[in-house]
């Protein structure tokens, strides 16, 4: 099942995809139709009582890691990110106007599913809840070398699009097998494929829950393959991964 | 309305966490012929944050070190907790606890974001506080060990805040660390298994955590 968050006739509610079309699962209105354009999508995550830890991957793509000229990392280089970083389906994501770099990474999303501490790899996808698609800008301006990828290249209100569904584990047979395409305007630019992750996510996470504990809701950005190039206010960004959905994003100026 | 939507005893973080690196004047100075260095090339020029996610909140009286960690950097902190109007609404004390590390080179979550690794005090109204005025006392089984001076910070507050937003909003709730001290070794004050250690400071209550190595509680149960 393909789930979403979406406002509409002035409220909050969970969906799920249906025949191309939302279908809404809880009072007053469940049982609704809604057609795709006439919604609000949100982030497909349910809210936390606590902030959502959410970890981001750097350099896990052997091609991406060659693309910015880095050896591939012997652990994986992991930073974290805060909830306000977050912003739905066909949102808009704000490009400061003196930047010249702004690019897109298209990742692959985990969301933890049951509490996870000291989980083997052998055991890791009984964690998971669920995948969707993210869209991890980055502004190649302000990178400094101080605890790099720093906040403030990663950490940018509404330069984290992620959605439009939450997919059921259940429904991803093979996760690290999945192709990714982002398309800007319509035109091909970033292809790959989850099969060439560096660390996999059994890896990640074993590797995380090694020494802090994940909860439910917690979000793991898996981290990008080449192919990212400088988008411009007014550019429509694609990013898509095989059987997750397509998370469509538009760049304004800021 | 209020900030605390959910009552919790004691108090909890809601909000992300973020951390301060490098916003004393003692450390910067002593990094400061370094900044220009590999791997670093130049000095930060917006302030170096990092995050401390909702496993490390640890209110309780006790940091158990566990995965083979046997020794903690102390970090003694003010903590701004926000109000709706983006403006800070009340004050905690922490313990920014953190693995001992000595390249501010890649994010630090391995060091930084373990269990239990943010000792959370009790929340005092923003408002009245003189945070250039503040001092804060550090402890180690009785001794002092460190005095955490914030009218030594590089960025004072009101500038910290406004560097901070010119790139993120600091939301509802949301908790940023101004930053720890060092010592003039350049290292932090530490503490190892069975170390109590107390942070004080006028007008707050004391936070109190005692390190607990997992491998005497192991087998307990």
């Amino acid at each position: 099942m393909k789930h979403a968050r979406i406002a509409w006739a002035g409220a909050l509610h969970d969906a799920v995809e249906c025949e191309g079309q939302l279908l809404l699962t809880r009072s007053p209105h469940a049982g609704r139709l809604l057609s795709f354009d006439e919604v609000v999508w949100l982030p497909p995550l349910a809210p936390m009582r606590q902030a959502r830890t959410v970890i981001a991957l750097g350099l896990n793509y052997a091609d991406h890691a060659k693309e910015l000229a880095f050896k591939a990392p012997e652990e994986p280089l992991a930073f974290m990110k805060g909830e306000a970083a977050f912003i739905g389906h066909r949102a808009l994501t704000r490009r400061p106007a003196e930047v010249k770099n702004m690019h897109y990474e298209c990742e692959l999303a985990v969301v933890i599913g049951r509490i996870a501490r000291h989980v083997k790899k052998a055991d890791a996808y009984d964690f998971i809840a669920g995948y969707s698609v993210a869209n991890d800008y980055a502004i190649r301006d302000y990178l400094e070398n101080w605890y790099r990828p720093n906040l403030r290249v990663k950490n940018r209100d509404t330069c984290t699009p992620i959605g439009p569904w939450l997919v059921d584990a259940a429904d991803v047979s093979d996760p690290m097998a999945l192709a990714l395409q982002t398309t800007v305007n319509g035109q091909v630019t970033q292809s790959g494929n989850t099969r060439d992750m560096i660390f996999d996510v059994p890896t990640l996470i074993e590797y995380f829950s090694s020494f802090m504990t994940l909860q439910p809701g917690d979000v793991i950005l898996t981290g990008t393959p080449d192919g990212v190039v400088d988008c411009q206010p007014g550019d429509v960004v694609v990013t898509e991964i095989e059987g997750l959905g397509a998370l469509a994003n538009t760049i304004v100026s800021a | 309305m209020t900030l605390i939507r959910t009552p919790q005893t004691p108090w909890q973080p809601q909000g992300t966490v973020y951390g301060t690196l490098l916003n004393f004047r003692r450390e910067w100075d002593l990094w400061a012929p370094r900044m220009t260095q590999d791997p670093y090339k130049a000095a930060p020029q917006a302030p170096v944050l990092y995050v401390k996610s909702a496993n490390t909140f640890n209110p309780s009286g006790e940091l158990v070190l566990q995965d083979g960690i046997t020794e903690v950097d102390i970090g003694a902190t003010l903590g701004l907790v926000m109000g709706e109007d983006e403006q800070p609404e009340f004050a905690v004390l922490l313990n920014d606890w953190a693995v001992p590390h000595a390249s501010y080179y890649r994010p630090p979550v391995k060091f930084r974001c373990r269990d239990g690794y943010l000792g959370v005090g009790s929340l005092r109204p923003w408002a009245g506080l003189d945070v250039a005025g503040l001092q804060l006392q550090v402890s180690c089984n009785g001794a002092v060990v460190q005095t955490v001076d914030f009218s030594q910070l590089k960025r004072p507050l009101a500038q910290l805040l406004a560097d901070v937003r010119a790139f993120m909003s600091l939301q509802a709730g949301d908790l940023l660390m101004v930053g720890t001290d060092c010592l003039d070794s350049g290292e932090r004050p530490r503490a190892r298994a069975d170390d109590t250690v107390h942070i004080e400071a006028a007008g707050f209550a004391p936070l109190k955590q005692t390190v607990i190595s997992a491998l005497n509680t192991e087998g307990t149960a």
